[in-house]
């Protein structure tokens, strides 16, 4: 992007091209007051505050929607402008009904700000103001209140929900005088296409659109605002938690424009979904089970009897008598002393974390093809994009901020390939739709490859300098017709074909995907694939193009690079690798244990089987998490001794033996690394309820408890150990990324870290083709279970639903399980949209409402995982992948029956 | 202006008919669409609008926008026949004021409603261009130039009785 100069009021500024006057203004401190100017949209040029004086030109003109060019000579603070500002103000008023003695946005509003500055008179013209009067299309609601009276008709809310959130559920009703914000025909907000994002609150500079549940909780001045990262998904979203220190409590989240890698957008789960941390429902002292119940306990009592019975089991049976799950959902710094305490203390490499349960096979399949299991590229490449292939992900909903940077990739003439069974929003909106069988991905991305070899569309000097194992690859592919593929996927051939051309050849293509491709248990073959197909067109290694697994935790990239890993130390260094289990065996001062360990699933079968005794648990619950809930039951009843680690009662918690409460992530210091391996801070905003304690503080009470002392003050302390110890994170530290985190590879402090991967070399060296045979999922409809079942999330949701389903904005929205059916299936059994039926598989049996559209392929159902009380996963199937052990959520054989006298 | 309600705001025939014919839809065909749909409804029903919006891809917040920005869409069912009366300066000196005041007496509604029958609806407009013949008054679309409060008195009764008679458009009161 070109510089160059223009004059700012008589001083000489810098600004790029492309830059309006008022962002070249602003870049350069140069404040024009802009009512309704965010950089995340085009400008209207609606309320006329932001008028400068440009030399040469008679009339004023708004420096919102004029371009900075070169040699410019602007005036921004002259008499006349200041006089035409004020006057605009006062009409402004004369329509405004002044309250800020009363209003929510006292402090923290640029109407009131200008009008202050500039001296504006609240009564030079007749006040033609609304009485107060709430707008119907949020009357209700438990999000978001609107205020027509305080509604400068500014344009912002309507525009970035159109324009950014691209689901333009509002609109400017009416004209002239009238005019106010409402939905179509002001139909109730929940009833729209609105997403709950709130960003239409966000950028709404007036106290007009305000956060239903922050009202009467504290206005700018009685709040603080604690930057920090989301909870939620894998993006890791940066965003202030805005806490009133009197009450303890978080009041609302706002977030900045310009921060990397959300750009001040959040979706529903960031910006609602704060409201479990101050839950009456929270652990807040720790409990013993005692005579069969579960009973409160003092910390010395409950640390002393987890440590002792620890060590016990540990000298008694052995390292394999104990296991340690940790937490994908808890920093870094917690990870990293799990995977410590269960090889230092327990002796053990039984230690894994819940990527098990997702993206295991990514890691696995894709270390295998380039040497390094992550997302390839960043965030912030895919707005430039040219091809996306999105496979088995639903990011509009999974991941709603890397949906917008895919929304904005479309605005920029992107072309949109889904394969998804479902019709998800991108679906809707793609250039191509394969809608395939769910389980047959292998089928269809070997025939596409086999179709990209015989057109010759692969890249076949990337292909021979930087690969290998291609021959015997490309001779499996033989099998994989175009014509073959359209049966077994259920896809027209010619749909196929016209996936790999456009794919091949819209460079840059980048492939993203999610648990679509990895609840299989083909899942590590199906990343393979994926790889497979990046390699073979040369598709990597550059920007805006690669292999792009989107995590779905928050920091389950990270719980992966700390080594809460059975098989691997932090940075993914091998522990059957002598020369590391001998620097760790230094740094720890103890001996490595080198029994193999296992996975989460062979945990639970173990502890089945009887030969695991003990299993520590932070922050996850198996119970609801694992597929085939009742069987989870049983095992974990046959334990000897379990601890949970936890901030509510789950239902795994509830069948331990010692439960710890922990803190959230807002009440204690430490990092998240994000889907695009970005290390960010994680802050205390607020306390933990209670006698609860920060996590890492407990589990080195633990260690030493066992018999080996750990002491930090600080988890700044764990991060500089286990950077020292880990190299792709040696470069980083708590200082370098105070203001904006870094992408590992980082291996010096003076590196800037690693946008994308592989460029000019797979960390492997070369990258390897492996040859995937296609199987068929492990169960498949039957006669007497004729329907796929799959299983997902929701926009509205995460996870076991137990944090976000304590919103009420949330729970308004959505809170109750569901089955989406094809209309089709549904007329054919007399199902009716929102009546009740049964879903069976061989493992169990759920009364649910009907979702009935056609999103769903004929013949298929799909399921969300977040109600416990009507859990889906006493449904899905415990068959595991071969190489990763995660269970095949996505396909699991069902029936459906209709339930007849539904009750009211 | 005035159109008759043609059919049941319910029977989305018309609608599919229309897109039908105008296929394919795109944002550039908004307001032909809509008048269109007000056409063959006689106002833009919720359920028509919110329907077509599914169908076209079209957000009803946007159809929904654009009908109620400008003044020749209705959103709420109109009366078989519409009568505006000019509030404008023009006719406002020379007794529009009691031109409007008849109206409202006669057909027993206010200025932006319609009669229970749905034979009338009453508008006020600002001006209704034709300040020469002030006070103006339209009755389905036939300018009624220097009206008498008699005058309209006189048409609007007679177009009443009209409609009590046998007609095959009527419909039972509510
Ligand atoms: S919350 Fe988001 S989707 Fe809903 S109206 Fe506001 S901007 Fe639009
Ligand atoms: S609600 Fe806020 S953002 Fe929307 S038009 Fe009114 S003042 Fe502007
Ligand atoms: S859930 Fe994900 S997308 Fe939503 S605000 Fe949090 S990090 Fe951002
Ligand atoms: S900021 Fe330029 S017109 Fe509002
Ligand atoms: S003022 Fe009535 S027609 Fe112009």
């Amino acid at each position: 992007m070109s510089q160059f100069t223009l004059t700012l009021d008589g001083r000489e500024v810098t600004a790029s091209e492309g830059q309006t006057i008022l962002q070249a203004a602003l870049a350069n401190n140069v404040v024009i007051p802009h009512l309704c100017y965010d950089p995340r949209l085009t400008p209207t040029g609606a309320c006329r505050l932001c008028l400068v004086e440009i030399e040469g030109e008679p009339a004023m003109a708004t420096s919102c929607t004029r371009l900075a060019l070169p040699g410019m000579v602007v005036r921004t603070n002259t008499e006349a402008l200041r006089a035409s500002r004020k006057m605009t103000l006062e009409f402004l008023m004369s329509e405004h009904r002044m309250a800020c003695t009363s209003c929510e946005a006292d402090g923290d509003c640029l109407l009131q700000d200008y009008v202050y500055e500039y001296g504006a008179a609240e009564r030079r013209f007749p006040s033609l103001a609304r009485s107060e009067a709430e707008g119907s299309y949020t009357v209700g609601h438990e999000g978001i209140v609107y205020d027509p009276s305080k509604c400068v008709r500014c344009q912002r809310c309507v525009k970035i929900c159109a324009e950014v959130s691209m689901n333009e559920a509002i609109t400017l009703k009416g004209r002239t005088m009238d005019v106010e914000v409402s939905t179509a025909y002001d139909l109730p907000l929940n009833e729209s296409s609105c997403e709950l994002c709130g960003l239409c609150v966000s950028t709404c500079p007036t106290g007009a659109l305000r956060e239903r549940g922050a009202i009467g909780r504290g206005r700018a001045k009685d709040l603080t605002k604690v930057r920090t990262t989301c909870p939620y998904c894998g993006v890791g979203c940066q965003f202030d938690l805005c806490v009133n220190r009197k009450t303890n409590r978080i009041v609302r989240v706002t977030a900045e424009p310009g921060c990397v890698p959300n750009d001040g957008n959040t979706c529903v789960k960031g910006r609602f979904g704060f409201q479990f941390v101050a839950s009456p429902e929270r652990l807040t002292k720790p409990l013993i089970r005692e005579n069969g119940a579960l009973r409160e306990a003092t910390w010395e009592e409950a640390i002393n009897l987890a440590g002792r019975r620890l060590a016990e089991i540990r000298d008694k049976y052995g390292p394999d008598a104990l296991a340690f799950l940790s937490s994908c959902r808890c920093p870094n710094e917690e990870n990293y002393l799990m995977q410590k305490i269960a090889r230092a203390a327990g002796k053990t490499n039984n230690v894994d974390q819940c990527a098990t349960t997702c993206h295991a096979p990514t890691v696995a399949g894709l270390a295998s093809a380039f040497g390094s299991g992550a997302m390839t590229n960043s965030i912030g490449e895919i707005q430039k994009v040219q091809t996306l292939f999105v496979i088995g992900a639903n990011p509009t909903e999974a991941h709603p901020i890397v949906g917008l940077e895919m929304k904005k990739a479309l605005r920029n003439g992107a072309k949109l390939i889904v394969c998804d069974p479902r019709k998800t929003w991108l679906a809707r909106r793609a250039d191509l739709h394969i809608q395939h069988a769910a389980g047959t991905d292998n089928f269809l991305v070997n025939a596409m490859m086999n179709h990209i070899i015989a057109q010759g569309l692969h890249d076949q000097k990337f292909v021979a300098e930087r690969c290998e194992n291609f021959d015997a690859f490309r001779e499996n592919l033989a099998r994989y017709s175009l014509d073959e593929a359209a049966r077994i996927c259920g896809v027209p051939a010619d749909k196929i074909r016209l996936a790999a051309e456009m794919y091949a050849q819209g460079t840059p293509s980048s492939i993203f995907y999610t648990l679509g491709i990895t609840e299989h248990t083909c899942g590590t073959e199906n990343v393979q694939n994926m790889a497979n197909l990046a390699m073979l067109c040369g598709q990597i290694g550059k920007p805006s193009s690669g292999v792009n697994p989107l995590r779905g935790q928050n920091n389950v990239q990270g719980g992966c690079d700390m080594g809460a890993i059975h098989s691997v130390f932090p940075g993914y260094q091998k522990v059957s690798d002598p020369a590391v289990r001998e620097k760790f065996a230094k740094a720890w001062g103890v001996e490595i244990p080198t029994n193999t360990g296992g996975r989460v699933t062979d945990f639970l079968e173990e502890a089945h089987a009887g030969k695991l005794k003990a299993f520590y648990v932070l922050g996850e619950d198996p119970v609801l998490s694992e597929p085939n809930q009742t069987k989870v039951i049983e095992s974990l009843k046959k334990l000897e001794f379990m601890v949970v680690q936890e901030i509510f009662l789950t239902e795994t918690a509830k069948l331990a033996d010692v439960v710890l409460p922990g803190a959230c992530y807002a009440e204690k210091d430490g990092t998240f690394t994000n889907t695009e391996r970005r290390v960010q801070r994680v802050r205390k905003a607020v306390d933990p309820p209670g006698d609860a304690r920060p996590d890492w503080q407990i589990i080195c009470d633990v260690s030493t408890a066992m018999g080996y002392p750990m002491n930090y003050r600080h988890p700044s302390e764990i991060f500089a150990e286990l950077a020292s110890l880990t190299p792709i994170l040696a470069g980083i530290s708590y200082e370098r990324i105070e203001k904006q985190g870094l992408q590992w590879p980082c291996p010096t402090p003076d590196h800037p870290g690693t946008v994308f991967l592989h460029d000019g070399r797979f960390t492997r060296g070369k990258g390897l083709m492996h040859v995937i045979h296609f199987r068929q999922p492990a169960e498949v409809p039957d006669r007497d279970y004729p329907f796929m079942l799959s299983t997902g999330r929701t926009l509205f949701h995460y996870n076991i639903g137990n944090m976000t389903r304590k919103s009420a904005a949330i729970r308004q929205k959505e809170d109750e399980n569901f089955v989406e059916i094809h209309a089709e299936d549904a007329r054919r059994l007399g199902i009716t949209a929102g009546g009740m039926v049964r879903v069976t598989t061989r493992r169990g049996s759920l009364a649910v409402r009907a979702r009935v559209a056609e999103k769903v392929r004929p013949g298929a159902l799909w399921m969300p995982f977040h109600f416990a009380e009507n859990s889906t996963n006493q449904l899905t199937n415990d068959a595991f992948d071969n190489i990763t052990r995660t269970g095949e959520y996505k396909c699991c054989a069902a029936r459906l029956e209709k339930i007849e006298s539904p009750v009211a | 202006m005035a159109t008759m309600p043609a059919v049941e705001s319910a029977d989305l025939r018309p609608a599919l008919r229309i897109l039908d014919e105008m296929s394919p839809v795109t944002a550039s065909d908004t307001i032909p669409l809509l008048q269109r749909l007000q056409e063959a409804y006689g106002y833009l029903p919720r359920e028509v609008v919110l329907e077509v919006s599914q169908r076209t891809g079209l957000p009803a917040s946007r159809l929904f926008g654009v009908a109620t920005f400008y003044a020749q869409f209705y959103l709420t069912p109109r009366g078989r026949h519409l009568v505006r009366c000019c509030r404008g300066t023009a006719c406002h000196v020379r007794g529009g004021k009691n031109v409007i005041s008849t109206a409202e007496k006669v057909l027993g509604i206010r200025d932006g409603e319609t009669s229970s029958d749905m034979s009338f609806s009453l508008e006020t407009v600002a001006c209704l261009g034709a300040c020469a013949l002030s006070p103006v008054a339209v009755v389905d679309g036939r300018y009624l130039g220097k009206t008498t409060p008699a005058r309209l008195e006189h048409v609007l009764r007679t177009m009443r009785e009209e409609a009590a008679g046998p007609a095959e458009n009527r419909e039972e009161s509510t």
